[in-house]
């Protein structure tokens, strides 16, 4: 806990630092840049570093109850995985090395993986599928940067933008740009590459889903975004090789596709995996339309849904700590029972379908606007259409949470759950409820001060 | 100081709707604390109309930029005089419906009344905020939020029936509310600030034709769902499984006169007259509504059930607003107007009484009411003068906006328009006066003993009754609707000439 709350005051720090000051460059050890490694803390990677290390906090705050009563037993090893995970995720923020983002990507996949081994049998198979495919993911990836690295001849992200900008394009670079994004487009769960995620989120200990689903998958779209903006030189990713066009359609294709499998889900946990799917897919279509507003669009969506994500699934596992359920039939006339709790989530899921004043509409809006300045209309199509996609199963909740009156068998089960309510309760409404409620206001908040964000941190940067 | 403080009025009435729905939440376990609260922050709110009247009638400019999303991109209220019209006629039934929903909801035992009384002050809250948008993205947020609040309303009896309809609802109108968010984006993208003005703000010279064309259907769509215009109005029968006072208030007035007020918005203070012309659209709309307005009337002829007859009977009254502005004429521009008003006013009465019958008796039907007028006299008065009214009958306030319309589809010479008003007049006494046959000269030996409603049902009916006749006869008293009505038809032909 305190480390965590170190890591997040230090970001905010460094964050009100770059604002007041440009950039920091750190160079490791203290050899000088092109030969050793550099850290870079600009306004985007301190601003992404504030959301990563701000949600994990608050998740963690959140969870500590359910985690002793999830991994009894496990519990130092629990956090110092939970610690890895944090550095590697931090790392990749914050590194200006192609090399070194490929050796915490690993750390934090590495901590990922056992994390979701916490979960039992199961979460064995699951997690073991995800190790499978993440280590292919990562491969992917350091090839991609070996590619870069025989044409360039250097690791450190500004220099090769610096020398690509000099050498113009070549097969080998493209190449390795295709490599790297099949490796990230993995991390991330882009469509057709998702298939670890729906299991690894639904298999793992709830706390643990609730801790990996908001960041992981955002800080691997982060790198792309990365990747567009400081290593390949303009233009480069959308001229030389077709990745922006892969990456508008693929994520067009993965809103659709999420959406709809999301739909039919009946597990919670499992619905808002492909929920997750369904939004970074938004998220893919904004890196690669590639215009300022769009990674604008982009950076903001990553942050909303950070913040929805983080609470739906503390919702979730709340929810699992009490019912021993994640059915959405387990959902019927909690309404009544946990109203703070599900006011927060109503909330939340509004934000989710892209009703203002809420922040999932503005980073949609800039979405929009930035698909109708490259007159993509088939994206915005899509962009707008997934609102409704997302309605559908957002009010398939909420109808049950708040309309569906309980039969005699749920009747039961409710009794024995208010019969349970003694310490659960007391516990949750300590650690949850308040977490909920933060990130609820943050919600409506970030949604009507966003442009404060917007002017001060992101435009600036790009 | 005074000007200072008649700026932030409006949220200040948006504000009290939240204030009565925090409030109602608060104090659910003391029903009667919470039910005089309501009713008095509806006054309080009624109170607060009266000096933006004023402001309004003078000309003057009241305005407040509540927050900046973007450069450029503001939520902003102001009032100006066809939002002030709306908003007065919402704030001002707000007051009957108040009183009316707590008999109600009491007479029939309705559970989660706090829920209910809560959701409908924030859809009235909604409905004044799409009223006093000053600009698109405005009207876009509180358009969104007023499918939003209502839902709860739509659903509240909670069976699979309500639950289906509220589906629906939230099928059509977040459909719209989406395409409305596009032609935003768009027309924000343009680089236009779309800030409502007389004669609108849309240039087929500057950004091409077919964008234009393009842009009209997407928002026209996004307004006319709520307008309930055909072939977009089937959510609006099946919402009528709401309790009557939803019907009455949100679905007679708020929810589709929010539609109705957005046709108004989009057609004059987006697109604008000239426009409009230009594009050509104007007749496809008119065709649309007629065909709304008879279909609609010939269908509530149909219904048995008579808060079915009277939801079809408001989709085709809805229409008659639409036709009446899509004419684009100084004189049926003013009977749309009037008719936004008195349709409202009308309709709430009609629904009232058919929730008084229903909690009185548990009838719904048409047929089971024979010899009823007998038993609730003041009820069954209320909906006849409610009927001659809709029949269009002088001096009621219907028949004054109908012969604007009709004069004005003379005006601007498009007769046909005026038969398709006598048309659906006269089916309108058709699907009515029958009721009213029934009600009072029908016998029926084995009716069982009822008496009126609890005075907190009859009372707002019979006020709002005597609003029909009284508006039909002064029309400015007292919210001086004729005057905002003739500043917005000036305004609005002001700049096409």
């Amino acid at each position: 806990m305190a480390a965590v709350f170190l890591s997040t005051a230090l970001s905010f720090l460094g964050l009100n630092h770059v604002l007041e000051n440009g950039e920091i460059r750190y160079a490791l050890g203290g050899w000088a840049p092109p030969l050793g490694i550099e850290y870079v803390l600009d306004n985007i990677s301190a601003f992404v570093s504030v959301v990563v290390t701000t949600i994990s906090l608050l998740v963690i705050y959140a969870t500590r109850h359910i985690v002793s009563a999830e991994i009894s037993g496990h519990l130092s090893s629990f956090y110092c995985l939970v610690l890895l995970l944090l550095a590697g995720l931090t790392g990749i923020v914050v590194t200006g090395d192609l090399f070194n983002l490929f050796v915490f990507l690993e750390i934090a996949s590495l901590a990922a993986y056992s994390l979701v081994f916490l979960g039992g049998r199961r979460a064995m198979l699951a997690g073991y599928r995800y190790l499978i495919l993440g280590s292919i993911g990562g491969s992917l990836y350091l090839l991609g940067v070996a590619f870069i690295y025989f044409s360039t001849g250097t690791l450190n992200m500004s220099d090769v933008l610096y020398i690509l900008n000099q050498q113009g394009a070549s097969s080998s670079v493209s190449a390795g740009a295709i490599f790297i994004f099949a490796g990230l487009g993995l991390k991330m769960g882009l469509v057709p590459l998702h298939f670890w995620l729906p299991n690894a989120y639904t298999e793992a200990p709830s706390s643990v889903a609730s801790l990996i689903a908001p960041i992981m998958t955002k800080v691997a779209a982060y790198s792309m975004l990365r990747m567009f903006i400081s290593v390949f030189p303009e233009g480069y990713l959308i001229n030389e090789v077709p990745i922006g066009l892969m990456l508008i359609s693929l994520g067009s294709l993965g809103v659709l596709v999420g959406s709809i499998i999301a739909i039919s889900q009946s597990n919670l946990r499992r619905m808002f995996a492909y929920s997750s799917i369904s939004q970074l897919g938004l998220i893919a279509i904004g890196i690669g339309l590639a215009t300022p507003l769009s990674f604008i669009a982009a950076l903001l969506h990553i942050m909303n849904h950070a913040i929805m994500k983080a609470l739906l699934f503390l919702v979730v596992s709340d929810i699992n700590s009490r019912f021993k359920s994640e059915e959405l039939k387990s959902l019927v006339g909690i309404g009544k029972v946990m109203k703070l709790n599900m006011i927060a989530f109503t909330i939340a899921a509004i934000s989710m379908i892209g009703i203002p004043p809420t922040a999932g509409f503005f980073s949609k809006w800039y979405l929009a606007l930035a698909a109708i300045d490259l007159n993509q209309w088939p994206v915005l199509i899509i962009i707008l259409g997934s609102s409704l996609l997302t309605a559908v199963y957002i009010f398939r909740i909420l109808e049950n949470v708040f309309v569906k009156t309980a039969d005699s068998e749920s009747k039961n089960n409710q009794q024995s759950i208010d019969s349970k309510f003694g310490d659960a309760h007391e516990l949750s409404l300590l650690n949850i409820t308040p977490v909920l409620l933060i990130l609820a206001i943050s919600i409506i908040a970030i949604g009507i001060f966003n442009m404060l964000i917007i002017t001060h941190i992101l435009e600036p940067a790009l | 100081m005074i000007d200072e403080l008649k700026n932030t009025m409006p949220i200040m009435i948006i504000g009290l709707t939240i204030l009565s729905a925090i409030l109602s939440q608060v104090f659910s376990n003391r029903p009667k604390f919470r039910d005089y609260l309501s009713v008095s922050i509806t006054i309080f709110a009624i109170f607060l109309v009266f000096p933006l009247l004023n402001g309004v009638l003078n000309k003057e400019v009241i305005e407040f930029t509540l927050i900046q999303i973007s450069p450029g991109l503001n939520i902003c209220l102001s009032v100006d005089p066809a939002g002030m019209l709306f908003a007065t006629l919402a704030l001002a039934l707000w007051l009957p419906a108040t009183i009316y929903s707590i008999g109600y909801m009491r007479g029939h035992h309705e559970s989660n009344q706090s829920r209910f009384y809560s959701a409908f002050a924030l859809s009235i809250g909604a409905a004044v905020g799409v009223a006093f948008s000053s600009n698109l993205i405005t009207f876009v947020l509180f358009y969104e939020l007023l499918s939003l609040f209502t839902y709860p309303l739509v659903i509240h009896r909670q069976t699979d029936e309500a639950i289906k309809a509220g589906r629906k609802y939230l099928a059509y109108t977040l459909t719209g509310g989406i395409a409305l968010v596009a032609g935003t984006a768009w027309i924000y993208s343009l680089g236009i600030e779309a800030k409502f003005e007389p004669g609108g703000f849309i240039n087929p010279d500057e950004i091409g034709h077919s964008t234009s064309l393009f842009l009209f259907f997407l928002l026209f769509f996004g307004v006319s769902i709520k307008a309930a215009v055909m072939p977009l109005h089937s959510w609006l029968p099946n919402a009528m499984v709401a309790p009557t006072p939803v019907s009455a208030l949100l679905h007679a007035v708020a929810v589709v006169k929010a539609g109705a007020f957005g046709v108004l918005r989009v057609l004059i203070f987006v697109f604008g007259a000239t426009t409009l012309t230009d594009i050509g659209v104007a007749p496809i709309i008119c065709v649309l509504a007629s065909i709304t307005l008879v279909a609609g009337s010939m269908l509530a002829l149909r219904h048995d059930n008579l808060k079915r007859r009277l939801a079809y009977s408001t989709i085709s009254h809805l229409s008659y607003i639409v036709l009446g502005i899509a004419l684009l004429g100084p004189l049926a521009l003013t009977g749309a107007l009037l008719h936004l008003v008195g349709h409202g006013v009308t309709k709430i009465t009609l629904f009232f009484c058919a929730g008084a019958i229903d909690v009185r008796t548990h009838k719904q039907n048409v047929s089971q009411i024979a010899g009823i007028g007998r038993q609730m006299p003041f009820t069954m008065t209320a909906f006849t003068l409610a009927a001659l009214s809709m029949a269009g009958i002088p001096p009621f306030i219907l028949f004054t906006s109908k012969w604007f319309l009709g004069s004005g589809a003379v005006q601007t010479g498009m007769y046909f328009y005026m038969f398709v008003y006598m048309f659906s007049g006269v089916i309108s006494a058709a699907y009515l006066f029958p009721i009213i046959y029934r009600a009072f000269w029908v016998k029926s030996p084995d009716f069982p003993k009822f008496g009126e409603a609890s005075a907190t049902i009859v009372a707002p009916l019979i006020f709002t009754s005597i609003l029909t006749l009284a508006w039909g006869l002064i029309p400015n008293s007292p919210f001086g609707f004729f005057s905002l009505i003739e500043i917005v038809v000036s305004i609005a032909f002001e700049a096409r000439l």
